[in-house]
C-alpha cells in the first residue's frame, strides 16, 4: 500500500526521490567520521529548534519599547509554557555558537577548508557573520539594560567609519538613540530578513559540500579508490550509516541542552546576563558592560586597540578584519597535507596557541580592562596600566599573526606522508 | 528563433538593454525601501531645548538631564574640582580640546561658560555608553593618581571633570559639551544658544 502510495508520488514528482538519493541514500561520506563530525548535523538541529522555538515566542512577544520588556515577562510567568519556550531559545541561541566554534575548529583540524572545499569554507563564514548579525538583532528584544546598551555600542561601531560613519549609524537605528524606532527594525530582521539568509545559506553550503564530497579526518580524497560499483570504497552512504550516527550525537546533545536549559538557563551571567532583567534605561549604563560570551574574543580585540589620530575607527577595523580574514583561509593556508595527522609540529603549536589566545581574548571580553589589576611601575610607552589591556594587546597581534604568518609556517612545516586509503587510529 | 550560428546583433542588443532598464529599475525600487530606514518625521521633531534649575543642584553633586534621548550632565564643580582640572592635565590626551567638540564658549581650561557649572553629553565619545562618576575618593578602584572624574564602565575610558579624555583610553576625543545658555543666574536652558537659534 505504501509502496504503491510512494510509486505514485514519484511518478509525478521523481524531484524528491531523486535529492533524498542524492543528499542521503546515495551520497558516500568517508567511513572514519570522528567525534568532531557530529556538529554539522548539531548546527542543523538547533536552526531548527531556534526556528520553531522564535515562531512561538513572537505569539506573544511585543515589539515596542514600552511593551517589550513586560512582554517578555508576561511569556516568562503568564503564558503556559512561556518560560520553557524563552530558556529553549535563550539556551538555543548559545548552543549554536558553542555547535559552530567546534565546527569551525574541526576544520582547522582536518584542514575541511582547503581545496576543493573553499566555497564550503566561504558560504560557512558567511553563516558564521549572519548568525553574529541574527544574535545581535535578537539580543536587543527583551529591551533590557544590556540589550540597550549592547546595541548601542554595536550600533557606534558603524559610526566610527570615516566620512559616512555618523549617517550610517542615524540610518541603522532610525533615530538619534537606540530607540523604539531601533527596536522595531531589530525585531523584523531577527524574525524574518536574517533567519531567510541563513536558510539560503545553509542550503548554499550543504549543495557545495554534496558537489564535492565531504572531507574526513585523514583529509584523503577518498574518490581516488573506487570499487566495482563506482563508488568509493572508504565511503559509506550517508543514509542510514551517519543518520543513526548523528541520531545518537542529537540524543547526547539533547540532553546536555536539557540540563543548561532546566538548571542553569542563565549560566551565571554568561548565557543570560544579569543587567538584562532590569529595563533598559537610556540615561544609565549598568556598571559593568560585556557582550554575551560568543562576541567576546572580538570585543577583546576592539578595546585592546588604542585610538590613532583622535579617531577610533581601528579598534574598529582590527575587529572586522579579525572576522573578514576568516574568508582567506584556505588560501593562507599552503600546507599539502590537509589533516593534522599529516603536518608537522609547526601548525600543530601555532593552532594550539591560536586556540588559548581565542580563549583568554574571549574570557578578558567577559571582564573589565581592570580584572587583572595594574602594573607597579611606569614608563613612557605604558598608556595605561591595566594589565589586562596589555595581555588583550598581546592576544590580539597572536591571532593576526597565526593568520598573517599562516602562508610562511604551513609552507615550511615538515609534514608527514598522506596514505592513499582512511586509516583507524 | 535565429538558429544562424551569428547571434542576431540586434536581438542581443534588445536583450542587453532590457536588462540595463531592468536593473535600474530594480535599484530605483531599491531607494524606498532604504529611506524608510531614515529617522521619521516624528522622531526628527521631537528633541526641544529642555531647561534646568540650577538652585535644585547642590553644589559638586552631577545632574542627569535628559535632552534629546541623551543623557547631559550638569555638575556644580567646587574650587577643589576645579582645581583637580589643573592636576590632570599632564596626563591628557587632548588637554586643550582642540581635537574635540564644543561650542565656543566652551573652549578654554574648564570647558565651560561658567567654570564652576559643567555642561557636557554624557556620552562617551568611543562607542556611546554612559561614564559614571567617580569622585577623588575612588583612588582605591581607580589607582592611587586619581584625581576625580568619569570613568567608562564599556571600554574603560577615563575623563577628568571637565570631560577630558585621559591617555589610553580607548575614547578618541574629549566628551561633547552640548549647545547651552543661561538665562538668568539659576536657570540653564540645554540644546539653545546664539548659534542654534540663528539656524
Amino acid at each position: 500500500m505504501v509502496a504503491r502510495l510512494w510509486q505514485w508520488f514519484d511518478s509525478r514528482m521523481p524531484t524528491v526521490g531523486a535529492e533524498w538519493r542524492k543528499h542521503a541514500a546515495e551520497y558516500y561520506a568517508p567511513k572514519n567520521f570522528n567525534f568532531w563530525y557530529f556538529f554539522g548535523s548539531l548546527a542543523l538541529l538547533v536552526l531548527v529548534i531556534q526556528i520553531v522555538s522564535g515562531i512561538f515566542l513572537t505569539m506573544n512577544y511585543k515589539p515596542d519599547a514600552n511593551l517589550a520588556f513586560g512582554s517578555v515577562e508576561y511569556i516568562m510567568r503568564d503564558v503556559p509554557g512561556g518560560w520553557i519556550i524563552r530558556y529553549i531559545h535563550s539556551t538555543g541561541a548559545s548552543a549554536f555558537f558553542i555547535v559552530v566554534y567546534l565546527h569551525m575548529f574541526r576544520a582547522l583540524l582536518y584542514g575541511s577548508h582547503k581545496e576543493p572545499r573553499e566555497l564550503v569554507w566561504i558560504f560557512g563564514v558567511l553563516i558564521y557573520l549572519t548568525l553574529m548579525g541574527e544574535a545581535f538583532f535578537g539580543y536587543l528584544l527583551p529591551w533590557g539594560q544590556m540589550s540597550y546598551w549592547g546595541a548601542q555600542v554595536i550600533v557606534n561601531l558603524f559610526g566610527t567609519v570615516p566620512f559616512i560613519g555618523p549617517d550610517l549609524a542615524l540610518w541603522i537605528r532610525g533615530d538619534y538613540v537606540v530607540s523604539d524606532a531601533t527596536l522595531n527594525r531589530f525585531f523584523a530582521l531577527h524574525v524574518i530578513a536574517f533567519p531567510l539568509v541563513l536558510l539560503g545559506l545553509v542550503v548554499a553550503h550543504l549543495l557545495a559540500l554534496h558537489d564535492v564530497g565531504s572531507n574526513n579526518p585523514d583529509g584523503v580524497d577518498i574518490k581516488k579508490v573506487k570499487g566495482p560499483d563506482g563508488h568509493a570504497l572508504d565511503g559509506i552512504p550517508f543514509h542510514p550509516y551517519y543518520t543513526v550516527k548523528d541520531l545518537v550525537g542529537s540524543v547526547v546533545f539533547l540532553a546536555l541542552f536539557c540540563f543548561v536549559m532546566f538548571f542553569v538557563p542563565e549560566m551565571g551571567g554568561y548565557f543570560l546576563e544579569n543587567n538584562n532583567f532590569i529595563p533598559a534605561d537610556p540615561l544609565k549604563t549598568p556598571q559593568h558592560i560585556a557582550p554575551v560570551w560568543y562576541f567576546t574574543p572580538f570585543y577583546s580585540i576592539l578595546r585592546a586597540v588604542p585610538p590613532l589620530f583622535h579617531s577610533q575607527f581601528p579598534g574598529v577595523l582590527a575587529m572586522g578584519v579579525a572576522t573578514l580574514i576568516l574568508f582567506f583561509l584556505p588560501w593562507l593556508d599552503r600546507s599539502p597535507v590537509k589533516s593534522i595527522r599529516y603536518r608537522g609540529t609547526l601548525y600543530k603549536a601555532w593552532l594550539a596557541v591560536f586556540v588559548i589566545v581565542f580563549l583568554v581574548l574571549g574570557y578578558l571580553g567577559t571582564e573589565p580592562t581592570t580584572v587583572w589589576g595594574q602594573f607597579g611601575f611606569d614608563a613612557f610607552f605604558l598608556d595605561t596600566k591595566d594589565v589586562a589591556t596589555w595581555v588583550a594587546r598581546v592576544g590580539t597581534v597572536i591571532y593576526f599573526l597565526f593568520f598573517f604568518l599562516m602562508p610562511w609556517y604551513t609552507a615550511r612545516d615538515k609534514v608527514l606522508p598522506v596514505p592513499e586509503r582512511v586509516v583507524y587510529h | 528563433m535565429n538558429d544562424n550560428e551569428k547571434p542576431d546583433k540586434t536581438r542581443r542588443n534588445l536583450v542587453v538593454a532590457t536588462s540595463a532598464v531592468g536593473a535600474a529599475v530594480g535599484l530605483g525600487a531599491a531607494v524606498p525601501f532604504v529611506a524608510s530606514m531614515w529617522p521619521s518625521e516624528r522622531a526628527r521633531a521631537a528633541g526641544a531645548p529642555v531647561e534646568v534649575d540650577l538652585s535644585r543642584i547642590a553644589p559638586g553633586e552631577l545632574a542627569v538631564i535628559e535632552w534629546r534621548g541623551k543623557p547631559v550632565w550638569v555638575i556644580r564643580r567646587t574650587p577643589e574640582m576645579l582645581a583637580s582640572l589643573k592636576a590632570a592635565e599632564a596626563r591628557l590626551s587632548d588637554p586643550r580640546s582642540k581635537a574635540s567638540e564644543q561650542p565656543k564658549y566652551a573652549e578654554n581650561e574648564y570647558r565651560s561658560a561658567k567654570p564652576d557649572v559643567m555642561v557636557m553629553e554624557g556620552v562617551c565619545t568611543h562607542l556611546g555608553c554612559s561614564p559614571q562618576l567617580k569622585g577623588a575618593d575612588a583612588k582605591g578602584e581607580m589607582g592611587g593618581d586619581w584625581v576625580g572624574g568619569f570613568y567608562c564602565p564599556c571600554h574603560g575610558s577615563k575623563f577628568d571633570l571637565a570631560g577630558r579624555v585621559f591617555r589610553g583610553a580607548p575614547a578618541p576625543t574629549n566628551l561633547k559639551v552640548p549647545p547651552y545658555t543661561f538665562v538668568s543666574d539659576s536657570k540653564l536652558v540645554i540644546g539653545e544658544d546664539e548659534k542654534t537659534k540663528g539656524v
